[in-house]
């Protein structure tokens, strides 16, 4: 048997996860005088926040006067089909324009007004011009401004290490273990208080534009202590990701491009989004656009690579490489297409989990978990049905901010670190270290994964039918015990094979999730598309958001909640059209 | 250029390795046939060998789009990022070999250890508005292009590696390199920002050891100039501070 030793290092807070929501909660948790743990599975500064494009949400009303908190708190409850909580909506839309001024006060330096002030575009679903953005690199500018504030705050970064399990004291969280990439030592940290910044599923998906990090260790590690998953049957299947050449498929295509004045055309040259939402066209909501270009390439009007047509070159070649470099670049380096000349070629691309851990409103606190905080994707709530484009970097901000000021009172209340079980803890090294002992002829976890994307993009994706999920959480059965024997290669030193022999357990567990929502929830909404119920089914599904947890035989157990009232001074700012959406019955409280 | 059409076995040098005690790398450079596909990068082919061949290859990435700078490496000798390398860009007839980046220590295979660059970076002074108030705050987008172009960086550290003040003089205690000149270029070009880093920029940044050969600038990929328009420029602050006769009396008595 390898060695199970482990060194131990304690802290006041524990930040897992160092993209966007991690900094921000490490920075105020820092700033509230308590001692901080950032850990990250990468380098810092490379998270997935890195590959936000094109901009973050905040009622600045730098450019539309108009513009107020009351008009994004609309827009994003309208954008995720009216369940997305409704506190954590209204909190987003007030805190987001005091977040975005803080990064500039930090150092960011966005795009700026004829008159000098933060310069916003428009976006999908947002009713005024409203993302404060950096071209199409935006969330480069949030994670390189947060890293330089936090460099400098008395965090103390721990890079390139992986949190395995989170331990837990009685019903609190004790801190987490797990193991350091470069040796494959182990470490555990004891934390009073840990916050969970993890991102989302996507490498459960073949086609993403999520990087190899998004492998649902937050969902998974939370619901193993207790938590509840909500809403994880929405994913955001973004319109547009490139489609050619084949490695390419998926990487992101800013929805600035369509911000910008770009048009989606098919194969007959139609600007088809006038079939689909003729006020809108291109700037609908994302899951309208993507089940568009669905709809056009499954009726045989896709084009020669399938997917559709999206043009910008209009605007100019000026125009085009300051506002949309990156883009510029990408098409021509990567697919030998010059997007100042002529069209890229677009198709929906797995991009964001709308779903994930469920928390107190105000607090990110994880319910059933004392002294667990969760924040930005790995979190659900906020985004509800379908998340706009724009409200991710602000709820990162907003919430990441939140969750560092919570869980930094919860610590200082806390007068002695919560006790470890170092049988336990033993327990869980000996679980990682097994893959390496096992037959040297079994599959190894890239073919799994690789297997698992396939099902997923296959039977749990853009669109889904009973009998296809139903297929599907029985396949997942079968990965999961294959998962059990597959084998590892090599040493524990910097070994990308068994750290995803560890991986794989996560993806396959969250990805049942999303299967078992998706078969409970028998309407379309939102990121959620059923064949066999293609309508909206107010009745049964417009206030209910559905919930999933683990229970005492470690089985996934799916059922729903009913939402709350929305107040009656947020009620009174929507119109006739949107009653039947937040009007509910007295009874049904 | 045209894609190339269909499946092409391919093959591949790439070194594989451990570090001695001080970071030196030892190991050697392995054989291996890829199937390659039309449009793939180098980083498509490793990841193929880790699926297939070599499941414990150690390689460093993260969002395989130039967007985030972790997969830097030696890619036939030039220093590169591994996800923009096309290999339909390359000669068939020859092998393609892969190495980590030669200027930092090794922790395995193609990964090296970069923490220097992180430590260099905590000491430059951070951004120091001249006031609080933001309503106050006003800059135009003339102001803002210069220090964007800086903050395009995505610190893939191609710059470091490429720069022979520290890849052969190793002068990793008296020298930022071309990373940091950048950021450091980005604070003192901001509009707003007040604080005084020239002492720093010509102490402990070491700008003097530049002597302006590029390489960093040919190597960037986000095509930063940053040979001419930060290290140049913050060269010249250098200059009139310290060099200038009249700067220098005037600092002398008082007035600046």
């Amino acid at each position: 048997m390898m060695s199970v030793h482990y060194e131990t290092k304690t802290y006041d807070v524990l930040v897992i996860g160092a993209g966007g929501a991690g900094l921000r909660a490490a920075i105020e948790a820092s700033a509230q005088g308590v001692s901080v743990a950032l850990v990250t599975k990468s380098l810092l500064g490379k998270a997935h926040t890195v590959m936000a494009e094109g901009g973050m949400a905040a009622a600045l009303s730098y450019v539309d006067a108009d513009d107020c908190w009351q008009a994004h708190y609309k827009d994003t409850i309208r954008g995720g089909k009216y369940l997305s909580n409704y506190r954590m909506a209204e909190l987003h839309a007030k805190e987001a324009p005091e977040r975005v001024k803080e990064l500039e006060k930090w150092g960011a330096v966005f795009d700026r007004t004829p008159d000098g002030r933060i310069l916003q575009r428009p976006f999908g679903g947002h009713t005024y011009r409203r993302l404060a953005h950096v071209g199409d690199r935006t969330g480069l500018e949030l994670i390189r401004t947060l890293q330089d504030k936090g460099i400098h705050c008395g965090i103390d970064v721990h890079m390139e290490c992986t949190m395995t399990h989170l331990l837990k004291d009685g019903d609190q969280v004790a801190g987490a273990f797990g193991y350091w990439r470069e040796s494959g030592r182990f470490i555990l940290i004891n934390a009073k208080a840990v916050i969970l910044c993890t991102g989302g599923i996507g490498k459960a998906y073949k086609v993403t534009s999520n990087s190899w990090e998004y492998t649902a260790d937050g969902q998974a590690m939370a619901m193993k202590i207790g938590a509840e998953l909500i809403d994880m049957e929405f994913l955001q299947f973004h319109p547009t990701g490139m489609v050619c050449p084949p490695s390419v498929k998926g990487i992101l295509v800013t929805e600035a491009v369509r911000g910008e004045g770009g048009k989606l055309t098919n194969a007959l040259g139609e600007r088809f989004m006038k079939n689909y939402d003729p006020e809108r066209m291109e700037l609908s909501t994302r899951d309208i656009v993507s089940k568009a270009i669905y709809t056009e390439v499954k009726e045989g009007r896709g084009s020669p690579n399938g997917g559709v047509f999206l043009d910008i070159s209009h605007r100019g070649a000026d125009y085009i490489k300051r506002k949309l470099p990156s883009m510029y670049h990408q098409f021509l380096e990567l697919g030998d297409v010059d997007i100042t000349k002529g069209p890229m070629e677009v198709g929906p691309t797995m991009h964001y989990t709308m779903g994930g851990v469920r928390v107190h409103p105000e607090t990110q606190e994880v319910l059933n978990v004392t002294g667990l905080y969760a924040a930005g994707e790995v979190s659900g709530g906020l985004h509800g049905g379908n998340r706009l484009g724009g409200n991710s970097l602000s709820d990162l901000i907003v919430f990441g901010q939140r969750a560092g000021k919570h869980a930094a009172e919860f610590a200082k209340q806390q007068t002695v670190l919560p006790k470890i079980n170092d049988e336990e803890v033993k327990g869980y090294a000996e679980e990682l270290v097994a893959p390496f002992e096992r037959d040297s002829k079994a599959e190894t976890p890239y073919q799994i994964q690789a297997d698992l994307q396939d099902l997923m993009a296959n039977k749990v994706g853009i669109v889904r039918e009973e009998q296809g999920l139903k297929e599907a959480i029985e396949e997942l059965q079968v990965m999961k015990a294959r998962a059990k024997v597959a084998r590892v290669d090599g040493s524990r030193a910097y070994n990308p094979g068994w750290h995803l022999s560890h991986d794989i357990h996560n993806m396959i567990l969250v990805g049942e999730v999303v299967a078992q929502a998706a078969l409970q929830r028998t309407e379309s909404r939102g990121g959620h598309t059923r064949l066999d119920h293609l309508e909206p089914d107010n009745e049964q599904w417009r206030f209910v958001n559905s919930t999933i947890r683990l229970n005492e035989s470690d089985e996934l157990e799916v059922s729903t909640y009913e939402k709350p009232q929305m107040d009656a001074a947020l009620r009174d700012l929507f119109d006739k059209s949107d009653e039947l959406a937040i009007t509910q019955s007295k009874q049904k409280i | 250029m045209m894609m190339s059409l269909g499946v092409v076995d391919r093959e591949f040098h790439v070194f594989r390795g451990l570090p001695d005690a001080d970071g030196e790398h030892i190991g050697e450079v392995k054989s291996f046939t890829v199937p390659v596909q039309p449009g793939w990068v180098v980083l498509d082919a490793l990841l193929y060998l880790q699926a297939h061949n070599a499941p414990d290859l150690a390689i460093r990435w993260n969002c395989k789009a130039a967007k985030c700078g972790s997969c830097a490496a030696e890619i036939n000798g030039l220093p590169s990022l591994m996800c923009k390398t096309r290999l339909d860009h390359m000669p068939l007839d020859k092998p393609v070999l892969v190495r980590p980046m030669r200027t930092f220590p090794l922790i395995k295979d193609l990964v090296t250890d970069v923490s220097w660059n992180y430590e260099i970076n905590k000491r430059i002074t951070p951004f120091t508005p001249y006031n609080d108030d933001q309503s106050t705050w006003r800059y135009f987008q003339e102001d803002a292009d210069r220090v964007q172009e800086f903050r395009k960086c995505i610190e893939c550290f191609l710059c470091q590696n490429s720069c022979h003040v520290i890849r052969h003089h190793r002068k990793f205690n008296h020298f930022a390199g071309p990373r940091f000149l950048v950021r450091l270029a980005s604070l003192e070009m901001h509009p707003l920002d007040v604080a005084d880093r020239i002492p720093f920029i010509k102490e402990e940044a070491g700008i003097g050891l530049c002597n302006i050969t590029k390489c960093c600038t040919e190597r960037c990929p986000e095509d930063i100039r940053i040979t001419d328009n930060a290290i140049i420029p913050l060269k010249e602050r250098v200059v009139d501070r310290y060099y200038d006769p009249i700067t220098m009396l005037l600092h002398k008595i008082g007035i600046k």
